[in-house]
């Protein structure tokens, strides 16, 4: 028997954008249809904008700590301060517009409007601090955020504020997410978003160049807030309840760990990361309280041996992905035909 | 005008002063050496050029603009740009785009056209592209420019960080021990390219070096140093037979 | 006695009480990033481990041991699992860059806090009173003995570790350690063993306060490093991390802060007053009040 020599395959990249739309239309279409005609259940549905939330905010933070290269351990906080500022306005507002999609989205704006300018305000103290100081700044703002929703009366205090609109869709839920994810990767596919990444790869250095390293540092943070803004108002309008005790420590760091688990750095890493971290602890409901203990051991175990998480800094490559594939294939061929030829060499010494 | 004047510059840590009264004077188009035993603090001398550390006293002006207290990166923008002792550059970053952080400045599109990619953003990327492949050209690195920097072999690494700094379009480099760690032949071919750039890209170069060869090969003019203070300006031929130097390089 | 002096002087001996507890612990975080630059998260996890083995040790070995004891052999099991936690998770991350070694301190303390919740389960355990807490008049003022236990071991504590450092050669070591990791390799000092004994040194009295502060409110849970812990840290960067006089001056500091403002304002705002002194020193004087600015080398 022969071997087969291993020949890469090489898809053609001009129409690249063009089969991402597709891949793109096609797959809502097949969820929405599938949702409409009850064959996934509300339930379902339910996890698939949970999903939508998750990789906005892990994309969102991707930002700050994968493209930018910064600490940031209170995540959950602009996830809140999104939330509530949307459910607010909602609340506000349900009585004089009637439009569900017209609503989500002036409560939306606001979200992006209020967590705009914690950003601003946190990141530009903050951001002056190296590494792990700046970690610990971000914690202490997330917890900050926290006790003032706690103490605040308009939020509802500790017992949490009901009575939000539940106008949350998949197909609201699904556009919003395509809209900022391709709004993050536009971005970062020009000069400031070369800019955002020197700084990450060595600051000294891209000031060296003429990169004003602070009002980058600023830009990467007040966007990654503002994102993360809205996929709080997004949760809010799903589960229709908002209670502080959602948001501390836990939950920034279960947004955290998706990024890490994904691959800081990379677009359609956290996207991966947060559709199977999502899901997972439904799937795994009984198992509910091993999950923290999980997701503890899936960060230690994350950093020693693959720290690069999934996809490292790179994007999902369907060529490479391929390429993987049929290499593989290749060799687990040959494998097999030198054992086959080995075989026959022995049986004809006979 | 003067691309560099500096006067009596002075910077102290703690008690000691690293560097003494410092002057130096860099004419349009010179190639001067900066030279002195280790931890003389020739980089010290570049990092308060650079805007790293701000001076206890003295002057500086980079083409005739005092930048004392001024950031880095607008330094940068003024007129002057520098390599590292210890290379740094974007290293999981390709090589052409280690060169487009560096030209970040000569490009003018706002957040908005990068969204929407408007035709603004595609010619001033285009633009961009053509300029870094053209200056990988002269460093006969384009064929690399897609690779990913750090896996660059080290002298490479180091043509690139200089490309780097030209793409700045600066009218001063300041090039710090550009030749570390390089072998006879690239030492030399590290001297013609700097002769070239210096030709080519109208540009004054102001380097430390260690590498004696190549500081008597290119330099016009060498400033020797030891802790902190001057202790002999001139041609190369006057340094090679300065007792000063002489003495403090090899000791008593 | 005149009644406010006496309830100043209550109130700062309850500030001596919590700072030395935040000091001890304090020293854990400090002597840790001294010597790797590694924030350890997971320190008030090993605080509450201590807690939890000196309430082992105290409720089922049938036998009624010595406080003496059980301190000592709580001590030693955390810094067991300190050194543990090290080698497990820390040592091969110490080349790589400090978000992935922060990454997995943040990992390894919430695993440790899990695994306690899986094990003593979350409803809190109470704590034997290993030290009476009734009150001896000193000077007219009543104060609990186990008050008086934490102060005077906690302070002497402090005085044997400074003489160690200062004076051993291990102590020596260690300071080296800390200043240059790889000169110290190549003067023949085993780096490994070092960082080994720091972190054991350091778990030990985080543990120490651990016990202290399960007796003095009665309780262990598995999630009460996580306060104190918090607090301890902030106590380290006030003084100045890295800086091991700076944490016990800022143990003490906080700790009388918080107590004062507790006593004289009000419980809630002393969480947010300590938050803020956090916030404060970090945008003022990063280094700390004994710290020194380092500048990065360029």
């Amino acid at each position: 028997m022969k071997k087969i020599k291993y020949k890469p395959l090489k898809i053609s990249s001009k129409y690249g954008i063009l089969r991402i739309v597709i891949a793109i239309l096609a797959t809502f279409f097949i969820l929405n249809f599938l949702i409409n005609f009850g064959i996934l259940s509300r339930y379902y549905s339910t996890i698939l904008v949970f999903i939508c939330v998750f990789i906005i905010m892990a994309t969102s933070l991707n930002i700050a700590t994968g493209f930018l290269g910064q600490l940031v351990l209170g995540h959950a906080g602009f996830m809140a301060i999104g939330a509530y500022t949307a459910a607010l306005t909602a609340i506000a507002l349900k009585e004089i517009i009637t439009n569900d999609l017209l609503l989500f989205v002036i409560s939306a704006l606001a979200a992006v409007v209020t967590t705009a300018i914690a950003g601003l305000l946190v990141g530009t103290p903050a951001l002056r601090l190296r590494g792990d100081y700046l970690g610990i700044m971000t914690l202490g703002f997330g917890e900050i955020v926290k006790v003032i929703i706690t103490n605040l009366h308009i939020t509802g205090g500790a017992q949490g504020l009901t009575g939000i609109p539940r106008i949350m869709t998949f197909p609201i839920a699904f556009w919003t997410t395509v809209i900022i994810v391709a709004i993050i990767y536009l971005f970062m596919n020009s000069r400031h978003g070369r800019a955002i990444l020197s700084i990450r790869e060595d600051e000294i250095a891209s000031e060296s160049v003429g990169i004003n390293i602070t009002k980058y540092k600023i830009i990467g943070f007040v966007l990654a807030s503002l994102f993360g803004g809205v996929g709080g108002a997004m949760y809010a309008f799903q589960i229709g309840y908002l209670a502080p005790a959602t948001f501390g420590f836990i939950k920034s760091v279960e947004i955290f760990v998706i990024v890490v688990l994904g691959g800081m750095g990379s677009l359609s890493g956290a996207i991966m990361a947060a559709i199977f971290l999502t899901y997972l602890p439904e799937a795994l409901r009984e198992f509910e309280k091993y999950r923290l203990l999980l997701y503890s051991i899936l960060l230690i175990t994350t950093m020693l041996f693959r720290p690069q998480g999934l996809m490292g800094t790179k994007e999902f490559s369907l060529t490479k992905a391929l390429n993987k594939v049929i290499r593989s294939f290749v060799y687990v061929y040959n494998k097999f035909v030198s054992f086959f030829n080995k075989l026959f060499q022995k049986e004809s010494e006979y | 005008m003067n691309v560099l004047e500096v006067e009596n510059l002075s910077i102290m840590f703690g008690g000691l002063k690293a560097v003494d009264n410092f002057n130096i004077v860099v004419k349009k188009g010179e190639l001067v050496g900066l030279i002195g035993p280790n931890g003389a603090g020739k980089t010290t001398i570049f990092n308060l050029l650079t805007g790293v550390y701000v001076p206890n006293e003295g002057s500086i002006k980079l083409n005739n603009v005092n930048i004392i207290n001024v950031k880095p990166s607008q330094i940068v923008m003024l007129g002057s740009s520098r390599t590292f002792q210890n290379i740094r550059l974007f290293k999981n970053m390709t090589v052409l785009d280690n060169i487009k952080v560096a030209y970040h400045n000569e490009m003018d599109y706002g957040i908005f056209a990068s969204i929407f990619k408007t035709k603004k953003f595609k010619d001033e990327e285009e633009r961009a592209n053509r300029v870094a492949l053209e200056l990988l050209r002269v460093f006969s690195l384009e064929a690399f420019s897609d690779e990913i920097a750090k896996n660059l072999p080290y002298g490479k690494q180091r043509k690139l960080e200089i490309a780097r700094a030209l793409a700045t379009n600066s009218k001063l480099l300041l090039l710090d021990e550009p030749a570390a760690g390089m072998n006879p032949q690239e030492t030399k071919e590290l001297m013609e390219t700097i002769r070239l750039i210096k030709d080519q890209f109208k540009v004054s170069i102001l380097l430390i070096e260690h590498d004696m060869k190549l500081v008597m090969g290119i330099c016009e003019r060498i400033v020797v140093i030891d802790y902190g203070k001057i202790i002999a300006k001139g041609t190369p031929e006057e340094i090679r037979k300065n007792k000063n130097v002489i003495k403090a390089y090899l000791g008593e | 006695m005149n009644a406010d002096l006496e309830l100043f002087i209550r109130q700062l001996i309850n500030g001596l009480n919590t700072g030395s507890i935040y000091a001890l612990i304090a020293i854990g975080y400090t002597m840790v990033y001294g010597i790797i630059k590694l924030i350890n998260f997971a320190h008030g996890e090993i605080m509450m481990f201590g807690a939890y083995f000196a309430f082992l040790f105290a409720t089922t070995i049938p036998t009624d041991l010595p406080f003496l004891v059980i301190v000592i052999m709580a001590m030693v099991l955390a810094a067991l699992m300190g050194v543990a936690t090290e080698k497990i998770a820390y040592k091969r991350l110490r080349t790589a860059p400090r978000i992935s070694a922060l990454i997995t301190a943040i990992g390894m303390s919430l695993f440790l806090q899990n695994l306690a919740l899986l094990i003593f389960k979350p409803q809190p355990k109470v704590m034997p009173e290993l030290i009476s807490k009734k009150a001896i008049i000193i000077f007219g003022i009543g104060v609990p003995q186990i008050t008086l236990y934490t102060i005077g071991i906690s302070i002497l504590m402090m005085i044997i570790l400074s003489i160690f450092i200062k004076k051993t050669k291990a102590g020596k070591a260690m300071r080296a350690v800390s200043q240059d990791k790889d000169a110290a390799m190549l003067m023949g000092i085993n780096v490994d063993g070092i960082i080994s004994l720091t972190f054991a040194i350091g778990s030990a009295l985080g543990a120490l306060g651990g016990v202290f502060y399960s007796i003095a409110y009665t309780q262990v849970y598995p999630t009460m490093g996580v306060m104190p812990g918090l607090k301890a840290f902030i106590a380290a960067v006030f003084g100045g991390i890295g800086n091991v006089g700076g944490a016990m001056l800022g143990g003490y500091v906080i700790g009388i802060i918080e107590t004062m403002t507790k006593g004289y304002i009000s419980s809630r705002w002393a969480d947010a007053l300590v938050f803020g002194i956090l916030i404060l020193v970090l945008l003022f004087k990063p280094s700390g009040i004994l710290g020194k600015n380092v500048k990065e080398k360029v």
